[in-house]
Order: structure tokens, then sequence, then C-alpha cells
């Protein structure tokens, strides 16, 4: 803990900021000060009230307590207007742009300079945005990449990023952590959030660590930090859970001859899916690994019976099948988790209501609810998870974490068979990351089989057995979880054939990559 | 800069009686209600009495059933406004009917443009995805022009009341009107049904967040139309139940309830947006309603600035109480 020395010249400065909901106290005492020119990472388990500190300091909610100085003067954030004014600008993990209208409409309603939010836009790496185009039909990688340069072309003197890299495809992350990095240079500052060590080391100054609502110390950056970080938020060393410590316990009742839980072959959909066939075995944990955009959407999907392949077949346990509604696909026994939890929970609800939804939902299952034996069964899933019940009865005051588990547990108290998941981890905290990874694991050994879409490559060797790779709506490569390391994983997400190595990493530059393939 | 002593600051009673109430929603609806009575009392002692009671239930009973059918509808993000029509309809097809069947068949007669219009209304908002306001606006303007037709045709026979609704519309026993025999059940019902039904959580999934049910395995369509039958079913026994009441059919009976039903919902507490409430407050809503109706009606103003004050208690009370409950 370095802040003693404190310099007055701190351009932002909060202390003892505390906000509670009802009885649930989201911050109880925070504090965080940031220096000109600094980025300064803003650390915590799901939970630990980072978001709710962020929302505090650019004015979408008010603290119960707390002050807040900014140059040195108390200043009342009280809408994101004043905090605008004062100099401080979020970048949320939700698109901000209003999806009816088009680009250029929604900068001007934001009063933003045109000039500069293009150039910053070809500086991220999007040389070709259609300004005139409506925000609805905009990728939602890019679309994050516009909030960025949106914030970025009114030059705020402290720029807030909420969980800025998730979700992005590796070439525009590394594009967005350049362009923050220089922020930093230019004498302006960056509070950036995330649960990502490689990036907080390579572009953060110092850190500030939230646990329970409250600042637990605030750190600098040096190599060998994270352990010390991670003990921080979680109160308690955090055990590293090795390749193969993780998947020793599905080992055996993997029977290879049986016949496929799943199996999809030549599966067709518009222009985003050709040919693509794989098979999904009982007990198998399945990673799919694709860049943003190249299929996995609908593929999922498609698994799903939300949307409907134009060709192709899918079998459950050697029987084809065809899916008109999800409900079909639930019937079939394929459960599909969502990576957006607002897609997939009834957020006034309570956690109990979620997790029985898929109970209700057959005509024949409207009369009267059997509470008691619901209550068993959501009890059971609820303490499978170890979800955090203490704010149950509604479902949007639950951390992050503990939503992404309530829509899991869902599937686990309706004990389906096969169960889709679709990047669960995005965006929460490493200590649930964890649990998930283990209860994977776990279904795995009971005979379930998972399909798991990530966009963090590091947790393919942590969960899964076989690798599905994606590039372009075909299936490119499909290789035992033993040989896919993190550069193997990047090349053969980039299209590029096995043999050749190269050192390609997350924030490596992926064109000597491609330039080693032609000389073998 | 240790300023960890404001944390366990002790809690305002003011913030305590606010928390109190944010967690029982019902409470301060029904504080609102004795305040109003005692209003009325004191403007004029001694109107509340034992019969003054009676007449308010047998008055609030048919408003309440129709802001059931809003309750349950506005649950699900949706409205019925065809309530008002669906409720003449059967009551002026029972009182036409009454005089040349048999009383069963009457009453099946007079059931059926209710079931008409309810799978009308739900296919259109299920099926075809019309908005739930004009597609109920739609059907009701049809039903009216098609009682219209009808009355040309019965013209000669005349209308008479059937003695049951008489009783049950206008009755007592031991001094409880008899429309509670009626009313007691169908609000149990409702309660059931919205708390301890498969059918009452799909409602408040769909109209929370209607992709999240479907990605459950939830029909939207079929949770809709069975919920639009439910809800011009209750309508129809409703316009029975008022014929029975009020003792003068008329092409636009029950039209003066059906903004006051969704008055009584929302005042309620249930959101027009979906997915929060209940009818407990709607039954509240509907009773204070319809004393406030008495209480202006005891002031001697004209109908111009009666209507004028009551729609600005509606908007007082509502704004009140969403700031009452809301803990933010």
């Amino acid at each position: 803990m370095t802040t003693n020395e404190l310099p007055n010249n701190t351009l932002l400065d909060a202390t003892g900021v505390a906000k509670s909901y009802g009885a649930v106290s989201a911050l109880r005492n925070a504090s965080l000060s940031v220096l000109p020119g600094e980025v300064h990472a803003l650390m915590g388990a799901n939970g630990a009230g980072k978001s709710t500190l962020v929302k505090i300091l650019t004015g979408a909610i008010r603290a119960d307590a707390g002050r807040i100085l900014i140059r040195g003067e108390a200043r009342d954030v009280r809408s994101p207007a004043a905090a605008r004014r004062a100099g401080l600008l979020p970048v949320y993990q939700e698109p901000a742009l209003i999806p009816d209208l088009d680009v250029l409409s929604n900068l001007r309603l934001t009063g933003t300079p045109v000039e500069p939010f293009r150039a910053w836009v070809r500086e991220l790496g999007i040389p070709n945005l259609d300004i005139r185009e409506t925000a609805r039909d905009i990728p939602l990688a890019v679309l994050r990449v516009l909030d960025l340069a949106r914030a970025l072309a009114v030059e705020p003197d402290v720029l807030l990023l909420d969980e800025m890299t998730a979700a992005l495809p590796a070439n525009l992350a590394e594009k967005v952590l350049e362009v923050v990095r220089r922020q930093g240079d230019g004498g302006r500052s960056v509070i950036f959030i995330s649960h990502r060590f490689v990036e907080i080391s390579a572009l953060c100054d110092r850190a500030t660590v939230l646990r329970d609502g409250a600042t637990v110390g605030v750190v600098d950056i040096e190599p060998g930090v994270e352990e010390k970080i991670v003990e921080m938020m979680l109160g308690a060393r955090i055990e590293k859970t090795s390749v193969a410590a993780a998947r020793t316990a599905s080992e055996a009742p993997m029977v290879k001859d049986s016949q496929p839980r799943l199996s999809v072959r030549n599966l067709q959909l518009g222009a985003k899916l050709h040919d693509v066939s794989f098979d999904l075995a009982n007990g198998e944990v399945a990673g799919v690994v694709a860049l943003e955009g190249q299929g996995q959407d609908e593929l999922f999907a498609a698994l799903a019976g939300s949307i409907r392949p134009a060709g192709g077949t899918i079998a459950v346990d050697g029987a084809p099948v065809k899916f008109f509604h999800p409900s079909d696909a639930i019937q079939a026994g394929l459960a599909y988790v969502p990576g957006d939890r607002t897609e997939a929970l009834a957020m006034q609800r309570s956690v109990r209501e979620n997790i029985a939804l898929p109970f209700s939902a057959a005509l024949r299952k409207w009369g009267p609810i059997k509470v008691r034996r619901e209550h068993m069964v959501v009890s059971s899933a609820i303490a499978r998870l170890q979800i955090d019940t203490r704010a149950q009865g509604e479902v949007q005051r639950l951390s992050g974490g503990n939503q992404q588990k309530v829509t899991i547990a869902r599937w686990i108290a309706a004990d389906a068979r096969t169960i889709l998941c679709f990047d669960p981890t995005r965006g929460i905290d490493v200590g649930t990351k964890q649990e998930i990874y283990k209860l994977l694991r776990e279904l795995a050994g009971l005979g379930k089989s998972v399909l798991f879409y990530t966009s963090e490559l590091e947790e393919v060797q942590r969960v899964c057995d076989r690798v599905i790779v994606i590039f372009g709506g075909r299936v490119v490569d499909t290789f035992p979880v033993e040989l896919a390391d993190e550069p193997a994983l990047m090349r053969a997400a980039y299209g590029l054939p096995r043999g050749a190595r190269a050192d390609v990493g997350i924030l490596a530059d992926v064109r000597p990559a491609s330039d080693a393939e032609t000389t073998p | 800069m240790t300023n960890s002593a404001t944390m366990p600051q002790p809690v305002s009673l003011g913030r305590r009686l606010k928390r109190f109430m944010a967690d029982r929603p019902l409470i301060p609806l029904i504080i609102l209600l004795v305040i109003l009575v005692l209003i009325l009392q004191v403007l004029r002692p001694g109107i509340v009495n034992e019969r003054w009671i009676a007449n308010t239930a047998k008055f609030a009973i048919p408003l309440a059933i129709l802001a059931g059918c809003q309750t349950m509808t506005m649950l699900t993000g949706g409205i019925d406004l065809s309530v008002g029509t669906v409720a003449t309809m059967s009551a002026f097809i029972m009182a036409t009917q009454i005089v040349n069947q048999d009383p069963t068949v009457a009453f099946i007669l007079a059931m059926l443009p209710a079931v008409l219009i309810g799978l009308v209304n739900g296919v259109g908002v299920g099926v075809f995805r019309v908005h739930p306001l004009i597609m109920t606006l739609g059907t009701s303007l049809i039903g009216t022009g098609f009682l219209q037709v009808y009355q040309r045709t019965v013209i000669a026979s005349g209308a008479k009341i059937p003695d049951f609704l008489n009783w049950l519309g206008t009755g007592l026993t031991y001094g409880f009107p008899n429309a509670l025999f009626l009313f007691v059940p169908v609000a149990v019902l409702i309660v059931f049904t919205l708390n301890r039904t498969g059918f009452g959580r799909l409602l408040y999934a769909v109209g929370d967040n209607e992709r999240a049910a479907r990605l459950s395995g939830v029909r939207y369509w079929q949770v809709i139309t069975a919920l639009y039958v439910i809800s011009s079913l209750l309508a129809g026994i409703t316009g029975l139940l008022y014929i029975g009441l009020i003792k003068a059919p008329s092409l636009s009976l029950a039209e003066p309830l059906v903004l006051p039903s969704v008055a009584a919902a929302v005042i309620g507490g249930t959101s027009i947006f979906g997915g929060r409430g209940g009818y407990m407050g709607t039954i509240v809503g509907a009773l204070i309603l319809t004393v406030l109706t008495t209480l202006l009606t005891i002031l001697h103003m004209p109908e111009g600035g009666r209507r004028i004050l009551f729609g600005f208690m509606v908007l007082f009370v509502t704004a009140a109480y969403l700031r009452i409950i809301e803990d933010k």
C-alpha cells in the first residue's frame, strides 16, 4: 500500500463512499484516488462494489455518504451530465448508443464532435465504419468500440472503462489497449476495470482493490503483484486449478465407443454457417473457440431451437431432431445458457422463480405448483452453485456473477442432459469463474455433456476435453485439449493451419504469424 | 482521514417506515383507504354505517373484477380495453334472451361473445403481435357494432333482469351483499392463480422478460391466448353481475368502468410495463376509487369539477404511492 505520499494534485479523489439498496449495502466505505496521467485499475470480485462506485462517480446513481473531490474541489456529481461537465466520462459494459438511431444521430445527441470521433474509430481498428448505419445493425463488439471512440472524442480528463475488452475479439482488444495506454501518456487519466491480469499488468500504473464494498488496498503494478491483488480481492488465497487436476474427475466415465449425445452434420445457415459437423459425447465438455462473429452465435441459437438452420441435420442420441421453438430443444434435453444475462433472467422476479421457470413452461404444468417439491429442487440447485441469496427477492439486485449462476442453476434444477454455455464467464470475477469451471467438470463427471463457447482462451485448458475451432462459419480444426494452449488456439481461431509454429499471444501482433505460415 | 465512524449510522425513523412500506406495499394503500373513509365521516358525520359499507362494496365489486382483468393482462405488459364492451354484451344478451329462452341457454349465449372476443384478442396479441392496446380497442369497437345490430333484431321482444341476477347484484344476506358470493371465490382464484400456479408464474415471467421466458421453453402465444380468454370470461361474468346492480340494459352499460379498472390496477401497484404487481393491491385500489367517487358526490360539485378533481386525485395517489414503495 503506497498511498501514504498522496500528492495534492490528485485529479479525482473519492473517500468514504457508501451506498445501500434496502438492506443490502453495495458500498460501505470505498475510496479511490487517481493521479493525472495514470491508468488506474479498479479491481474486486463480483459484488465487491466496482460497478456501484463507477456509477456514483459518473452521476448515474447518488451515494448515501462520502466525499468526491475533483482537482481538489468538492463536487456533487448529481447527474451524468454533471459528471461530464466535471470531465468524468464512463464507457459501460453495455453498449450505450440508442439502437434505433444511426451513429451520426447518436453523436449529435451527446454533442460529440464528428471528426475526432471518426479519427478515433479508425485508430481503434475499424477503418470502414458507415456513420449512417443504424446502431441496431452494428455487431456488439464494434458498438463497444464506438462507445469508446465517442468518449475519447470529447477528451475527458478521467475516462472510466468498465470491462472494456470483455467480448472484444483479440484484434480489437489489442487496439483498444494500445489507445488506452497512450491516453495515460497524454496526461489524462483512465480508470480501468478488468478481470484480466494480462491487460492490467500491461497497462496500469496502480490498482485500487475493493472487497465487500470497501477499499482494501492500493498497490503499484509491478511484476508478481497478481497474487497479492487476488489475495486482497478474495480475502483468502485462491487455488489455481491446473489442467490435470480439473480434468481427472471425468477421465473414467468417458466411454468412447458409445453413441454421441449430440451429432451435428453439415449444418448450414445463410452466410453464417457452412457445413458445420461435430459430435458431442456423453460426459464430455467440448470447447468452441472462435473470434467475434464467426458464426458461433448462430450455431448455439440453432442448437437451442431459437433459429432454424437452412440445411444439415442435428441428431440427439442418434435420433434426428428438428427444433421449431426452444421448448423442442429443451424437450430433447438441450439447455441454452446465453452469454448475456439480461437475455435469460426475469430481472424483477425472485431467484427461486427464475430457477423454477422451465418447470411451468409446458401447457400441462400450468396448474398448481407443488411448493414443497419445487422448494427442495431449487434450494439444492442454489446450494450447489453457492448463490448468494441475500438479495434473492429480485434477481436484478444480485451481482453479475450471481446472476450468471442463477442462469446455470435453472438448468441444473431442470436436470438438463446437455448444456450449451455461451461465454458464461464473461465479465465475472475470478472466484466465480473457478466455481463455474468446477461445476462444468462435475456435470461432465455425471455423464452430462457440455458445449462451451468461450472468448477467453485460457479457459479452454481448464475446462474442456476437446476444442472445436470455428472460423468464417466453418469448423476449421478440432483438437484434444493437450495441444490447446493459447498460442495454438489463437492461430487456429485466425484460420491458420496447425503445423507451423509462431508465438501468438493475446497481446502479440498476428501478422508475423501469417507470414510464418507461408514459409514452412 | 478515517470516516468509518459514519458507517453504523442509526437508520432514521422515516427511512425505516419507508422500508417497512416498501416491503409491504398493501399497507400504505389501506392507510389511504382509511383516511378517505375518515374524511368522508368528518364531512358528513354518520354516513359511514353498515348500509353505506354494503353499498360501497356492491359498487366496488364489478370494478374490482374488471380491474382483475387489467391486472393480469398488465402483468404481461398488455392491457384489455375490451372488458367494457364484453361486459355490456353479455349483460345485454342475457337481459334480452332470458325473455324467450331457458336461463342456461341464455347464459351460454351471453358468454359466447366473451369467449370469441377473448380468443380474437389472444390470437391477435399472441400470434400476430398486434399491440394489446390497439387489438383490444379494435375488438371493443367491433363488439359494440355487433351489439347495435343485435339490438335491432330483439327490439320487439323487450328485456328483463333475471331474478337470480337481481338477487346477486343488489340483495343482502345478513347485511352482506350477495355479490360477495361471486367475488370472494373469484378473488381467491385470481390470487391463487397469480401466486401459486404455473400459469400465474408465466404471466409474470412473460411480462418481465419475454425472451428469457422463450429460452426457458415458454410458448408466448399459448400464455397470451389463454390470458385474454380468461380476461374476457371474467368481464362477461362481471357484465351479468353489473346488470343485476344497475338494472337498466343499455349499449354503454359497463363502458364507464373501463378506464377506472385500469386506474384501480395502477393505483394497486401493478406496473403497466409488466412483471410487477398483484391482485390484492388492485382490490384495495378499486375500493379507493369507489370511496373517492362517493366523496366527490357528496361534495355537491358540478360534474365537470368532480371529474377534474377525480383525475387529479388518481394522479396524485399513483405518484405518491410509487414514491413510497420504490426504494431507490
